[in-house]
C-alpha cells in the first residue's frame, strides 16, 4: 500500500518531478543484469570445476595469492571510500566528497596496474590462450586458463566502466549537480562500484585461494 | 483548462526538424512508432525468407537455391524473427506507446533511456544486416550458434551474435524501464490490481527480460572470445562442453520464448472483456498466472536437450517441470472462455484475430505438452513436428496478438480507421492460410520428416506441397492487412475517441493522444475492466 | 512539490564510523580466507572460501549499498534475484550432478 502512496505523490506533482526512488530502483534493476551476467560465468566455473576437479587444483598452484589478496584490499578500500563519499556530500562537504571518489578512483587504477602485470607475468612464462605451453596441458587446465583470462578480463572491463562512471560523478559534484540535497547521480555511481567490488570478492578465492 | 494547449503527439511542436523529430524523439508514443516502422521492415525481410524456404522445398533437391544458401536463408529467417520481430515485438511497439497511457503516467519513468533502446535496437539491426555482406558470407549456423560448429564455420558468426549482444541490450533496458515506470508512475487509485491485464504482463516479461537476457549475452560474448582469441571455453578440442554451450544458450532462449508471447496474451486479456463487454474473468487468476509463467518458464531450458546426452534424474525433472508451465497457461485459457460465456459478442476485427489466437495457441500448446514428454520427445526431436509447433505458438499465438494488437489500438494511435471488410478477408486469408502451412508440418514431422534438411524422400513431397501453398495464401493475407492499414493511414475514416467501447484509461483520451497524454492526471476508482453497467443492462 | 516525497525513503546518512568498522571486518575476512587456504582442508575449503565470500557480500550489500536501510521491495529484489541464480545453478547440476 506504501507503493501506491507513492504513485499518489509523484502523479499529483509538478510535471518535472524529481523520482529519486525510481532512479535507484532502475539502478538495482541493471545491476541485477550485470549479476547475472557474471552468474553464468561462475556456473561456467563451477560446471568445468565439477568436471575436472584435480587440473583446477593444480593449475590455481600457478597464480600468486598474494597479488590476488593485495587486489582484494584495494578495491574493500575503493569500496569504503566511494561509501564515505555519499556520507560526506549529505552532510554538505563537496570537497571531502571529491577528494574521496577521487581516492577510489586511484585505488581502481592501482588495482588495473597490478591485474596488469599478473597478466603480463602469465604471458612471459608462456601462459596465453592458444600458446604451445598452454595446449599441451590437460583440457581441465585449458580450460581454468582460458576461464581465468575470462573472468578477470571482464571483470576489469568493468572496473574501467566503474572508473568513467565514477568520473563523471566528480564531474558533476564539481559542476554542483551532485549537491546536498540531489546525490541519487553518486548514490548510483557507488552502487555500481560496489557490484563490482562484490564480483571481485568472490572472483579472488575461486582463482587464487583453491589450490 | 486551455483546449487549444492539447496538440496530438503526431503534429507536436518539436525542437528538431523532419524525420529527426521521430528519431530523436523521447516521447514514448513515438518511439512506439519508431518501433513499429523499424519492426515491420525486418518482419517483411524474414517473411519473405521464410516464403523463399517454403518454395526450395516444393520438390526435393534443388527447386530454387543450393545447399548453403539454404542453411543462411533458415538462419536468418530464424535470427530476424526472433531477436528482431518477435522478442522485441509487442513489448517494444504497444507496450511503449500503451503502459503510461494504461497506468494514467505522462511518459516511462525514463525517457531518454527509452530511446536509447530503440537506437540500441536499430544498430543491431543494422549490424544484423549488414554481416549479410560481409566476406565469409552469411552466417548458417541456425539460430542458435550451436557450439562446436560456430567456433568453426568460416561465415561472419560474430558479427551475427554481436547484433544479438546488442539487440538483448536493449531488451533489458526497455525491460528496466517498464518495470520501474509500472513501479513509480501509476496514477493516483491505479492500485496493483486495478491495472489493466497489458500491463501484469508486460510486468512479467520486464522480469525475464533482466533476468535471463544476461545469461545469452555473457554466452554470445564468450563465443566471440572463443573465435577472436582462442580461449577454450566451449570448443571440444580444447576441453570444452558443448553441451554446456546449450545449457547457457537455452537458460535464456526458453524464458525469451515468454518474452514473445506473455505480452501477447496480455492482448487477448485486453480484447475479450471489451468484445464481449464483460468484466474479465478471474482478474487475478490471469495477473498471477503471467507471473506464474514466467517463473515456470525459467525452469525448463533443458527440455530442449533431451537428446543430447543429459542425465536421467535431468531429463525428469525437465520434464516434468515442463508440465507444470501447461497450467498457468491453460488458466488464461479457461478464464478468457468464461469471460465470453454469456458475454454480447461483437465480432469485430481484433475478436477475430484473438479467437484465432485462442485456438492456434491451444494447439501449440498441446502439441508442446507432447514434446515434452520424454517418450515422444525421443522420436520428434529436430523434425518437422517441433517447426509446427513453435509455429502454432509463435506466430499463431504472439503473432496473431500482434497483429490483433495493430487492429485495436490503431484508431488510438493514429486516429484513423481502416477499413473492416478488407481487414477481415485478410484475416480469413490468413487464419486459413496458416493451417495450410503449418499443419502438415505435424504430420511430416511425426513421420519422420527432419527439420532444417533442404532434400528430402519423395514421401514427404505431398506435405511440403500443401505446406508451401499455404505460405503463398499466408503472403497474400500479410500484403492486404499491410495494404488496408497503408491505405487507411493516408486516407482513412477519422477514428472516434473511443470506437470499440473500452473502458481503459487510454480510451478516455482523444485519438491520437495528446503529447503528455492526459491533460488532467486521471485518478482512478474501479478495476480496469468494469463493465457492470452493460451487465446489469443485460 | 512536497519534501515528504523528495525524502521518502532518505535514511540517514551512514556514520564514517561505521563504515570504517565494515572496511575492517572485510579485511579481517579476506584474512581468515586466506588463512584457511593455506591449511589442508581439501574439499572443505572450497566450502569456506565461499561461505566467507558470501558473508563479505552480503556485508557490503547491506551497509554500503545500503540495503538495509532501503524500502523492502529493494531487499525483495535482490533476494528474487539470486534465488534465479540459485536456481539456473541447481537445475544445471540436475544435469551434470547426475552423470552415471
Amino acid at each position: 500500500m506504501a507503493e501506491t502512496q507513492d504513485a499518489l505523490l509523484i502523479a499529483g506533482g509538478d510535471h518535472v518531478h524529481r523520482d529519486d526512488v525510481g532512479i535507484k530502483l532502475g539502478m538495482w534493476l541493471f545491476l541485477f543484469t550485470e549479476l547475472i551476467l557474471f552468474g553464468g560465468l561462475f556456473l561456467v566455473y563451477a560446471v568445468y570445476r565439477y568436471l575436472h576437479p584435480q587440473e583446477f587444483h593444480l593449475a590455481a598452484q600457478e597464480l600468486d595469492a598474494l597479488v590476488g589478496t593485495i587486489n582484494t584490499i584495494l578495491l574493500l578500500t575503493s569500496s569504503l571510500t566511494v561509501a564515505m563519499s555519499i556520507t560526506a556530500i549529505r552532510e554538505g562537504r563537496k570537497w571531502l566528497s571529491i577528494a574521496l571518489v577521487l581516492v577510489t578512483i586511484i585505488l581502481a587504477l592501482a588495482f588495473l596496474g597490478n591485474k596488469y602485470f599478473e597478466w603480463a607475468h602469465k604471458f612471459e612464462h608462456g601462459i596465453y590462450p592458444r600458446s604451445p605451453l598452454l595446449l599441451e596441458m590437460p583440457p581441465g587446465e585449458i580450460l581454468y586458463f582460458g576461464l581465468y583470462f575470462v573472468m578477470t578480463g571482464i571483470h576489469a572491463l568493468h572496473v574501467i566502466i566503474g572508473m568513467v562512471v565514477l568520473g563523471f560523478s566528480v564531474r558533476f559534484l564539481w559542476t554542483g549537480v551532485i549537491t546536498e540535497h540531489s546525490y541519487v547521480r553518486l548514490e548510483a555511481g557507488a552502487l555500481y562500484w560496489h557490484l563490482v567490488d562484490i564480483i571481485w570478492i568472490f572472483l579472488f578465492p575461486l582463482f587464487y585461494l583453491l589450490h | 483548462m486551455a483546449e487549444p494547449s492539447v496538440v496530438d503527439y503526431l503534429h507536436a511542436p518539436s525542437k528538431h526538424r523532419g524525420p529527426l523529430s521521430w528519431i530523436l524523439s523521447t516521447d514514448h508514443k513515438r518511439i512506439g512508432i519508431l518501433y513499429l516502422v523499424t519492426m515491420s521492415f525486418f518482419f517483411s525481410v524474414a517473411v519473405f525468407l521464410g516464403f523463399l524456404l517454403r518454395l526450395e522445398l516444393l520438390t526435393p533437391g534443388k527447386t530454387i537455391v543450393d545447399p548453403q544458401i539454404y542453411n543462411e536463408l533458415f538462419t536468418l529467417h530464424g535470427m530476424i524473427m526472433i531477436f528482431l520481430f518477435i522478442i522485441p515485438g509487442l513489448p517494444a511497439v504497444f507496450g511503449n506507446f500503451m503502459l503510461p497511457i494504461l497506468i494514467g503516467a505522462k511518459d516511462v519513468s525514463f525517457p531518454r533511456l527509452n530511446l536509447l533502446s530503440w537506437w540500441l535496437f536499430l544498430s543491431g539491426g543494422i549490424l544484423a544486416v549488414v554481416s549479410l555482406f560481409l566476406p565469409g558470407g552469411p552466417v548458417d549456423t541456425g539460430w542458435t550458434f550451436y557450439i562446436p560448429y560456430s567456433v568453426r564455420t568460416n561465415t561472419t558468426v560474430i558479427p551475427a551474435m554481436t547484433a544479438a549482444f546488442i539487440l538483448g541490450f536493449s531488451s533489458i533496458l526497455t525491460g528496466i524501464n517498464f518495470i520501474t515506470t509500472i513501479h513509480r508512475m501509476r496514477a493516483p487509485g491505479m492500485s496493483w490490481f486495478r491495472m489493466p491485464l497489458f500491463v501484469w504482463s508486460l510486468y512479467a516479461t520486464g522480469w525475464i527480460q533482466i533476468l535471463a537476457t544476461p545469461i545469452l549475452g555473457i554466452t554470445l560474448l564468450l563465443v566471440i572470445i572463443e573465435r577472436l582469441f582462442g580461449v577454450g571455453i566451449f570448443d571440444p578440442s580444447l576441453g570444452g562442453d558443448p553441451v554446456l554451450y546449450q545449457h547457457l544458450f537455452w537458460i535464456y532462449s526458453h524464458p525469451a520464448v515468454y518474452i514473445m508471447i506473455l505480452p501477447g496474451m496480455g492482448v487477448v486479456s485486453e480484447i475479450i472483456p471489451v468484445f464481449a463487454r464483460r468484466t474479465i474473468f478471474g482478474y487475478k487468476f490471469i495477473a498471477f498466472s503471467s507471473i506464474a509463467i514466467a517463473f515456470f518458464g525459467s525452469l525448463v531450458w533443458a527440455h530442449h536437450m533431451f537428446t543430447v546426452g543429459m542425465s536421467d534424474t535431468g531429463q525428469f525433472i525437465f520434464s516434468l517441470l515442463t508440465f507444470l508451465v501447461s497450467i498457468p497457461s491453460a488458466i488464461k485459457i479457461f478464464n478468457w472462455v468464461a469471460t465470453m460465456y454469456k458475454g454480447s459478442i461483437a465480432l469485430e476485427v481484433p475478436l477475430l484475430y484473438v479467437l484465432a489466437f485462442i485456438v492456434q495457441f491451444s494447439i501449440g500448446g498441446f502439441t508442446g505438452m507432447m514434446l515434452g514428454a520424454l517418450s515422444i520427445n525421443i522420436h520428434v526431436q529436430d523434425t518437422a513436428f517441433v517447426v509446427g509447433h513453435f509455429h502454432y505458438v509463435m506466430f499463431g499465438g504472439a503473432g496473431f496478438a500482434a497483429i490483433a494488437a495493430i487492429h485495436y489500438w490503431f484508431p488510438k494511435m493514429f486516429g484513423k480507421m481502416y477499413n473492416k471488410r478488407q481487414a477481415i478477408i485478410g484475416w480469413a486469408l490468413l487464419t486459413f492460410g496458416f493451417q495450410v502451412l503449418y499443419f502438415p508440418m505435424f504430420v511430416m514431422g511425426y513421420k519422420g520428416m527432419p527439420r532444417r534438411y533442404y532434400d528430402y524422400l519423395p514421401q514427404f513431397q505431398i506435405y511440403h506441397q500443401i505446406s508451401t501453398v499455404g505460405s503463398w495464401i499466408v503472403v497474400l493475407g500479410l500484403l492486404i492487412v499491410l495494404h488496408n492499414l497503408i491505405t487507411a493511414l493516408r486516407k482513412g475514416e477519422r477514428a472516434e475517441m473511443n470506437p470499440w467501447g473500452g473502458v481503459t484509461l487510454e480510451w478516455t483520451v482523444p485519438s491520437p493522444p495528446p503529447v503528455e497524454n492526459f491533460v488532467t492526471v486521471p485518478t482512478v476508482t474501479t478495476g480496469a475492466y468494469d463493465y457492470s453497467r452493460y451487465e446489469k443492462k443485460a | 512539490m512536497n519534501a515528504s516525497h523528495r525524502d521518502e525513503m532518505a535514511h540517514a546518512p551512514v556514520g564514517y564510523g561505521r563504515l570504517v568498522l565494515l572496511w575492517l571486518g572485510l579485511l579481517g575476512l579476506t584474512g581468515l580466507t586466506v588463512g584457511f587456504a593455506g591449511i589442508e582442508l581439501g574439499s572443505l575449503v572450497v566450502v569456506t572460501s565461499l561461505l566467507i565470500a558470501s558473508t563479505k557480500a552480503v556485508l557490503v550489500l547491506n551497509v554500503f549499498m545500503h540495503l538495509r536501510f532501503e524500502d523492502r521491495v529493494f531487499r525483495f529484489f535482490v533476494a528474487a534475484a539470486l534465488a534465479v541464480l540459485v536456481i539456473f545453478f541447481a537445475l544445471t547440476f540436475m544435469d551434470y550432478g547426475f552423470h552415471g
